[in-house]
């Protein structure tokens, strides 16, 4: 059987894009946010994942405001980089599995999340520097399979914090009875709190994101009281991303523990942030 | 839009939407070169192509963000069209708050203390 032995959340702004195509790791405004990827890189070593199954948010390149879905899941061979507009480098394509991903869109439906299928999809900096920041050393030559999960943060009203962590239960419960034998890492991309727009453009709340980090860890269904309008309060009007990773945490059904965490501001301007979880079914832990 | 009481903040709604919903196809034809080329050969021309409004059109013209948001511009298309201007979300966010860019960058700086 797919098992999801755990889950990684990271920051995705564009900026961390940049800096990878610039070899800017080790500048000194730089280095507090990339070190902090040291640990995740080494878990993800021994966790040796076959599959990334990525819950991120299109930030307007293969969504529009023609067509809004809530939650969509990718279904295709291949997901294509493209060009956003500013710069940022075209990545290879990232290869899909198409196969669980019907498997995925099945139990979705019959679980009675109304998902939009995808099968022609660009992937935008939302699930690409998250690939280029875990896999480093890839080439181009992703190492893994790819499942991308979008979650609209763009249009109001955005799905609740606790329809999210639904959405990661039921994203959990469908991975884990795919019968093929398969690790998977669940990714939840995107925060942590910031705001591009509006005079209070540059918002940032550490008390917040320090409460988040800890909470998703130890007690994340206190996250599901929140509404959507707390977390425009309080992580900001693009803070909301944070729903995603809320999705990832939904989908570790074990007994999870925390790896390793990093948080660091300013990234551009947003606080950076990283999470490593560890996701231990039962029979993990009696075999252990 | 929907009710809230979190100041200097857009909640992107659907009434929002609605009203800059040609401004914003505009902004999101900007994800390919040959457009953000078309744009800059004739910036009026491309307005019209997109039935852009006056105010949306007057915002474009003087490179106002909080004009361009009032408009119903959603701040991650008008990014699209900030990358033809090489503006970054520092300056995006200077511009908004009526800061220099240095002050801006302290203030982001200033949150992590
Ligand atoms: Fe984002």
């Amino acid at each position: 059987m797919a098992q999801i032995v755990g889950a990684i959340a990271t920051s995705h702004i564009p900026a961390i894009g940049k800096a990878i195509a610039e070899n800017k790791q080790n500048d000194p405004y730089w280095k507090p946010f990339f070190d902090g990827y040291g640990p995740a890189l080494s878990w993800l070593k021994q966790a040796k994942p076959d599959v990334v199954v990525m819950i991120y948010n299109d930030h307007g390149l293969n969504f529009f405001l023609d067509k809004m879905p809530t939650f969509a899941v990718g279904a295709a061979a291949q997901y294509r980089s493209e060009d956003e507009g500013w710069g940022l480098p075209v990545l290879n394509s990232f290869p899909g599995d198409a196969a669980l991903s019907w498997h995925l869109i099945e139990h979705l439906v019959a679980d009675e999340f109304d998902i939009t299928s995808c099968q022609d999809m660009a992937v935008d900096h939302g699930f690409a520097v998250p690939m280029n920041l875990l896999f480093p050393n890839a080439g181009g030559q992703w190492p893994v399979k790819t499942i991308p999960v979008s979650i609209n943060t763009v249009q109001h009203p955005l799905p609740t914090p606790l329809r999210c962590w639904k959405l990661g239960r039921a994203i959990g419960r469908a991975i884990e009875s795919y019968p093929k034998d398969l690790r998977v890492v669940v990714f939840g991309t995107g925060g942590l709190s910031h705001q591009l727009d509006g005079t209070r453009a540059g918002f940032i709340n550490k008390k917040f994101d320090l409460y988040c980090l800890d909470t998703i860890v130890r007690d994340p269904e206190a996250l599901t009281k929140l509404s959507v309008m707390d977390l425009v309060r309080e992580a900001g009007a693009q803070g909301v991303e944070f729903l995603n990773w809320i999705t990832m945490r939904g989908a570790l059904l074990g007994q999870v523990s925390k790896i390793h965490s990093n948080y660091h501001i300013p990234i551009s301007n947003t606080a950076g942030a990283t999470l490593v979880l560890e996701n231990r079914t039962e029979a993990q832990s009696q075999a252990a | 839009m929907q009710h809230h009481d979190i100041p200097g903040t857009i909640v992107y709604d659907g009434a929002e939407a609605q009203k800059g919903y040609a401004l914003n196809a505009m902004c999101y034809s900007f994800n390919s070169a040959a457009n953000r080329d078309e744009f800059k050969r004739d910036e009026d021309a491309y307005c019209t192509k997109y039935g852009l409004n006056d105010e949306q059109r007057a915002a474009i013209r003087e490179r106002n963000v909080l004009k361009l948001l009032a408009a119903g511009g959603n701040v991650y298309y008008l990014a699209k069209f900030a990358g033809i201007l090489n503006l970054n979300v520092q300056d995006l966010g200077a511009q908004q708050t009526g800061m220099s860019v240095e002050a801006f960058k302290e203030k982001l700086a200033a949150a992590g203390r």
